[in-house]
């Protein structure tokens, strides 16, 4: 049987990659802005399990920051934290 | 088997900066797939909110390698691209991922069809309960009394039970999720990834635009769909039935949460929050939700624990 070779078809095809950014700067979007008390936050990683953007990055003291640039500013990891370490600060 | 935060992979599946609205569920749930089941899965994708989210050519916002279809052959697909890996020798998971419309209503036969022929595929289900893609249009999926653009003095029907629909096909995994509790759809997911043939997940995807609450909450109503008992968390494996150990304290009718709770978040129930006899005939829902679940787990018993020996050893 003929097999069509990957590289192929690839010009046939409309082919997109994975980038950040597909839909612009995000971070334009938010009108509030979480800010994370790192004194009380405890490591737990529920909001970066949460985060919908994947704009909560592990620190490599076991905390969390925030990638502003693409954070859309949704507040679930406000919501999420049992600790209330997360405030979302009006943009500004 | 019990998820550890900590352990699960930290790579960017969801491609910060996509065209997602604030607070959306779909990218949530899209993480934990790939949190998972890892790098060897390839998904398929009808008409729908994903679709655009994947945003503008030639970047993509999801990190998966993505085949997007035609509403109606979602399924299809995914049946002849599993055969094709099959054919070349690669083990790969073949997952569609299908919002409500593209799953009860439109998609349906190419999904009965797919469950019939008990094709080796992941079938998820993204339940917004409305095409919210299109401007928020009713579906068969969407609950009574919400309202939607086609619906505005509230649907007048309950919402279509798929997840019992395909327990009636005979497939080898049917289980319900929701984004409110990861852990719980990633241990699902895990135990779908080791069975071999058709697999089907419902997840409930709260969607803060076509539902009318605050984004943030998207986690919260997650969760009260479920505290309510509303939407029941559970699992069936090939003939054995059990409900999720988050859902199952809910069996009890006093431990669960009063559904008004759950409604008053929402601005597409404002409409019937003083009206008794609507809230009466959703807690009807509720009632005649978990009757359906007993005569399940009585159907399907776990004969002299044989149930726990199955969901222990996956």
């Amino acid at each position: 049987m003929a097999r069509i070779e990957p590289a192929e078809t690839l010009f046939l095809a409309p082919l997109s990659r994975p980038a950040p950014g597909s839909a612009g700067r995000t971070g334009t979007w938010r009108v509030v802005k979480p800010v994370v008390d790192l004194d009380k936050c405890t490591g737990c990683m529920l909001c970066w399990l949460y985060c919908p953007e994947n704009t909560i990055l592990k620190t490599g003291e076991g905390k969390v920051r925030i990638d502003y640039e693409y954070c859309k500013g949704c507040g679930v990891c406000a919501n999420v934290c049992p600790f209330h370490a997360i405030e979302m600060v009006v943009e500004g | 088997m019990v998820v550890n935060i900590r352990k699960l992979p930290d790579k960017p599946y969801i491609m910060p900066g996509n065209a997602a609205c604030p607070g959306c569920p779909e990218t949530m749930g899209l993480r934990y797939v790939k949190m998972a089941l890892g790098d060897n899965v390839v998904l398929v994708i009808p008409a729908g909110c994903s679709s655009v989210i994947q945003g503008i050519a030639p970047r993509s916002g999801i990190n998966f390698p993505i085949l997007n279809i035609v509403f109606a052959a979602a399924a299809s697909a995914a049946s002849g691209m599993k055969a094709a890996f099959e054919q070349q020798g690669k083990d790969v998971h073949v997952v569609v991922w299908a919002g409500d419309g593209g799953t009860g209503d439109i998609g349906f036969q190419a999904l009965s069809g797919a469950a019939e022929r008990d094709e080796d595929i992941i079938y998820i289900c993204v339940d917004n309960e409305a095409y919210m893609n299109t401007g928020i249009q009713r579906s068969s999926l969407t609950p009574y009394g919400a309202w939607t653009t086609t619906t505005w003095t509230g649907k007048k029907e309950h919402k279509k039970n798929v997840p019992a629909i395909l327990i009636s096909h005979g497939v080898k995994y049917v289980a319900t999720a929701s984004v409110g509790y990861p852990a719980d759809f990633i241990e699902k997911l895990q135990r779908a990834s080791k069975i071999r043939g058709f697999r089907y997940i419902h997840l409930l995807a709260p969607c803060p635009i076509g539902w009318r609450f605050d984004p943030g909450l998207t986690a919260k109503v997650a969760q009260l769909a479920v505290q309510t008992g509303l939407f029941p968390l559970y699992e069936y494996i090939n003939g054995v039935f059990r409900l999720s150990p988050i859902a199952r304290r809910y069996k009890d009718p006093k431990k669960r949460v009063p559904v008004t709770e759950y409604l008053k978040l929402q601005g597409r129930y404002k409409h019937l929050l003083n009206k008794p006899e609507e809230i009466r005939k959703i807690e009807e829902y509720i009632e005649n939700t978990w009757r359906l679940i007993e005569a399940l787990e009585k159907t399907f018993t776990e004969e002299g624990g044989r149930g726990e020996q199955v969901f222990r050893a996956l």
